[in-house]
């Protein structure tokens, strides 16, 4: 899932400043299930702001909705009909939702209620964790499951370095080593010849080069032309 | 309970009743008095007691608001009482965030033997509130929200 968090409540406000009556769109999917961006986030949050104007006597009418995905434009169509009423959109969904809202509502200010983060899941309650960076060409296959482009601070190809120490990472104690987890792994599944292999330099072309990056399905596509 | 301005705080008590709510019952009838003005809310477990329930009992006008658990370790359903303990002081948290003094959301812990114990705290948490005054949204309150508006517009 996409893991967010919400901004500070003050980041909020400073962004609402001058508003007067704004829609506060939760997200049903990856959001809600890390409750950051959910429809009880949107409760919380938009009861927060309403107070915090309140009190500073320059009400806020925070109206509350929350759509099932903010990154698909058929669910976020159902907002339209109602749009025009406020002088912006607070959008709690990831960056992705924020942008759809502003690219269908392009009149209106549509502020991102919170920070996305990164691509992961939990790994207790109340606590998520990194695994996926979409460098685009994965190679998770060849170490065992586990992702250092993503848990290994160095994005090794041919690790452990030696910062590795008890199975630690130097940049913080916290953090498994990858390469370590990777040996681990290999070791259990009986593959650890492969590791001796020396992986060339990860080709990042699939990576952030190139700019904005686009997955294309003909067979997804909706046909064009004569359909005789 | 009275301040000398006559304010008289309202509280809202969200009570487990597996403790609190039985404990508020036997302070009752052991005839130990608590502020009237504290308005009890029974519900099966502190545990069901959420962060959202706390800040729109606050917006909806509540001086303050307790939540009363199990002690800890006692807690019928194990850990209820502890989710709440994190969640009021999240609340906490968010009131000075929001500009609302942080004591107006409080958590206590009882048995449902203890109805003294839960008189004494009750009367302590309206204390507190009657030194803090009215909650100040009470007369400088929002435009109501629409839940759902622009969806319901749509459907």
């Amino acid at each position: 899932m996409i893991v967010a968090e919400q901004k500070p409540l003050q980041a909020v406000l400073e962004m609402l400043r001058g508003h007067r009556k704004v829609l506060a769109v939760g997200c049903g999917t990856c959001v809600s299930v890390c409750f950051a961006g959910g429809r009880k986030e949107v409760g919380v949050l938009a009861s927060a702001l309403r107070m915090a104007r309140g009190l500073d006597g320059e009400p806020l009418q925070v109206d509350e909705t929350s759509v099932q995905r903010q990154c698909e434009v058929e669910y976020i169509e159902a907002l339209a009909g109602g749009i025009d009423a406020y002088d912006a959109i607070v959008s709690l969904g990831c960056g992705v939702g924020v942008q759809y809202l502003a690219d269908r509502f392009p009149g209106k200010r549509v502020l991102p209620a919170l920070d996305t983060k990164f691509m992961g899941g939990p790994t207790e309650a109340g606590v998520w964790e990194e695994r996926c960076q979409g460098c685009g060409s994965c190679i998770l296959d060849r170490t065992g499951g586990v992702c250092p482009i993503s848990r290994c601070a160095k994005q090794l190809m041919n690790g452990p370095c030696g910062g590795s120490k008890g199975g630690r990472c130097e940049v913080d104690a916290g953090i498994p080593c990858a390469w370590q987890m990777i040996w681990e792994r290999m070791e259990a599944l009986g593959r650890l010849d492969e590791l001796l292999e020396i992986q060339p330099p990860k080709d990042w072309a699939t990576s952030r080069d190139g700019g904005l990056r686009r997955v294309v399905r003909e067979d997804l596509r909706t046909p064009r032309g004569d359909a005789s | 309970m009275k301040d000398p301005r006559g304010f008289e705080p309202q509280i809202v008590a969200f009570c487990c009743l597996h403790c609190a709510y039985a404990a508020a019952d036997l302070a009752g009838g052991s005839r130990c008095a608590y502020p009237p003005s504290i308005k009890i809310i029974a519900v099966p477990c502190t545990g069901r007691v959420d962060v959202l329930h706390l800040v729109k009992t606050l917006e909806e006008g509540a001086d303050g608001v307790l939540v009363a658990g199990c002690l800890p370790g006692r807690c019928h359903f194990q850990t209820g009482n502890l989710y709440a303990r994190q969640r009021v002081d999240h609340v906490r948290k968010l009131l000075e965030e929001i500009g609302l003094e942080a004591e107006r959301v409080r958590m206590i812990n009882v048995s449902a033997g203890m109805g003294v114990q839960f008189a004494e705290l009750a009367t302590q948490m309206a204390e507190t509130i009657a030194a803090l005054g009215p909650n100040p949204l009470h007369t400088r309150s929002a435009p109501p929200a629409q839940q759902d508006a622009a969806v319901e517009e749509m459907s």
